[in-house]
């Protein structure tokens, strides 16, 4: 018993280490990892921001306060997506099949992608609160808020990355796995309190991004990192992450298991 | 366990979906002997080593490695093998040590074990120099080098080796066999893939010859060949239209029958260990009938005279199936 979990531990931070490896000498991933967000944060914020917060995306006077924190959900589900990006590409290129063929932990090839892609999103959201600082941004409820706003975010993030494990072992194609992704987190994250209040859109999306994880995400964030009413965002996304990681968790594991 | 052998197949089928893969083959390999497993693209010779690799599962049959059930005791499997390929699974953004040593913990040597395995290895295939450059800077050789090390880190008692000499240049395939010739000194069995006659004879104690899923001739190289009657005599004909007579002509020479390729026009005539002689005749049977040839030669039989030899169908009529990028095929 103690060994299997030795072992389930050591495999694990064997695949994780390769794969913070891979991140760091990708130039593509560095610049995914950080100059995109950053552009995404600048455009948004000098862009967008004037008439934004006329429109009532404003926090202590300025849309940075509110822009910073919804962004962030964006920036770590876009994190979250490489999983599956990168488990596709491992597919491909014949890695995986090495790695089945071994007498290691069938988790610790998904566990080590999931970890390895969390780590790199705590990077991505240190970056991203530098650049916000310097735009303005500032925390209001304290530096215990912060960091668990922080968490917050990472954890689902993480979670999220279990979910493009299981989508990027079933298209097995590195672009079907970024596209499947794409079609799916853009419109999920628009259609969310990320970068505007939900009650500016739409009236019949409103119920729809009123009741969807990345609003209570954004929301969550918000109420930790500003102080702002949050209605038990925080809760309810809570509950959304052990969702997500109850069923994808297991039924991943399971695909890679089975895979042939 | 000597008395086991390296692996066994009984009546083993692998369907996907309507294609079958292989379709109930049974084979035995001795161990510390090299068994060849030679057919062309699409033969199910990777579907094999895929199953005896845990990597999926038979449809029908048993396989066992050592005298352990793939099936039952994948993991037990797992600890025996080693892998490596045509499609070097090697790291590209890791260097080649870190490669080595990555697959030595995930056999779970310890660290000190396994850094000690990766310096011998490293050695081994003559890969010191360039142990801490990226893989994505080796050569293809080099990467197929690094990819058997990996395979051998953790001492397998029997290995795997899918096709490992394809889309190499002659002078590294004749230094891999080598390395191969060295390993089994040293008491590992292999299983060896390949499309190449030539390698099987060269390295393999015993051949199995596959086809469309089904084994369709067994045994060592010189079997094989006398099976084959020996040597051949194709000569490409200028007329097309004289197919039947030039039949006619040489059908004395050999008591195999000859064969016409409608394709290349050329016709083969078996005829066994004394090709010389015979040369003359069907050049004297050829000028009787008044039959000018394009080109004429005498040959050790190809991978595609043992097909035409053996199903009547050349090595390269069957249809390839469009091959995915990595190994494991569905």
């Amino acid at each position: 018993m103690w060994n299997t979990l030795r072992f389930e531990a050591s495999d694990t931070w064997a695949i994780t280490k390769r794969n913070l490896l891979r991140y760091i000498r990708l130039p593509q991933l560095v610049f995914f990892s950080s100059i995109q967000p950053i552009i995404f944060l600048t455009l948004f914020n000098f862009v967008f921001g004037g008439a934004l917060s006329h429109a009532g995306a404003s926090l202590h006077g300025k849309y940075i306060n509110y822009l910073l924190p919804g962004i962030m959900v964006q920036v770590t589900l876009f994190g979250g997506l490489q999983t599956g990006i990168g488990l596709a590409r491992d597919i491909n290129s014949g890695i995986i099949d090495r790695f089945r063929s071994l007498p290691m932990s069938r988790a610790a090839v998904l566990a080590g992608r999931t970890i390895a892609d969390m780590i790199r999103n705590i990077s991505v959201i240190i970056i991203m609160l530098i650049v916000g600082y310097l735009y303005g941004f500032r925390f209001y409820e304290g530096a215990f808020r912060g960091i668990a706003m922080i968490l917050m975010l990472v954890s689902f993030g993480f979670a999220f990355s279990w979910v493009a494990a299981f989508l990027g072992m079933a298209v097995k194609d590195e672009e079907t796995a970024q596209l499947a992704g794409f079609v799916f987190v853009f419109p999920m994250v628009f259609a969310s309190a990320a970068f505007v209040p939900v009650a500016s859109m739409a009236s019949w999306l409103q119920h729809f991004a009123n009741n969807q994880p990345i609003t209570f995400a954004a929301t969550a964030a918000r109420g930790l990192a500003i102080g702002i009413p949050t209605d038990g965002a925080a809760w309810k996304l809570l509950l959304w992450i052990v969702g997500i990681l109850v069923i994808f968790v297991p039924l991943s594991v399971m695909n890679y298991r089975k895979r042939a | 366990m000597s008395s086991e052998y390296a692996f066994e197949a009984k009546d083993v089928a692998k369907y996907f979906g309507d294609v079958k893969a292989l379709d109930g083959v049974t084979l035995k390999a001795q161990q510390g002997k090299i068994f060849g497993l030679l057919g062309p693209n699409g033969a199910g010779k990777t579907t094999l080593v895929n199953m005896l690799s845990t990597l999926s599962e038979p449809t029908r049959g048993s396989l066992k490695v050592l005298g352990v059930d793939v099936v039952e005791h994948p993991d037990r499997v797992r600890r025996m093998i080693g892998l490596a390929g045509q499609f070097a699974a090697v790291d590209e953004y890791l260097t080649g040590e870190e490669n080595i040593y990555m697959v030595g913990r995930l056999y779970h040597l310890s660290a000190k074990e396994a850094r000690a395995r990766t310096k011998t290895i490293l050695e081994q295939m003559k890969l010191t120099d360039a142990a801490g450059r990226l893989a994505k800077t080796y050569s293809g050789g080099m990467r197929r080098r690094l990819d058997l090390g990996a395979s051998l880190v953790a001492h397998p008692k029997i290995l795997y080796l899918d096709e490992p000499t394809t889309g190499l240049d002659p002078q590294t395939r004749l230094d891999l066999w080598d390395t191969i010739r060295q390993l089994v000194r040293e008491g590992t069995s292999i299983l060896l893939t390949t499309q190449y006659l030539e390698e099987a004879d060269e390295l393999a104690d015993h051949i199995a010859v596959i086809d469309r899923g089904k084994l369709i001739a067994e045994g060592t190289s010189s079997q094989l060949k006398a099976k084959l009657g020996g040597d051949v005599i194709e000569f490409e004909l200028l007329k097309p239209s004289e197919q039947d007579e030039a039949l006619q002509a040489v059908a004395h020479i050999s008591k195999k029958k000859a064969s016409y390729d409608d394709e290349r026009h050329v016709i083969t005539v078996p005829v066994g260990s004394d090709g010389s002689r015979k040369l003359a005749e069907v050049v004297r049977a050829l000028d009787k009938a008044d039959i000018a040839p394009h080109t004429l030669s005498l040959h050790q039989p190809s991978l595609d005279d043992v097909f035409l030899a053996l199903t009547g169908n050349k090595a390269s009529d069957i249809e390839e199936k469009p091959k995915p990028k990595k190994r494991g095929r569905h």
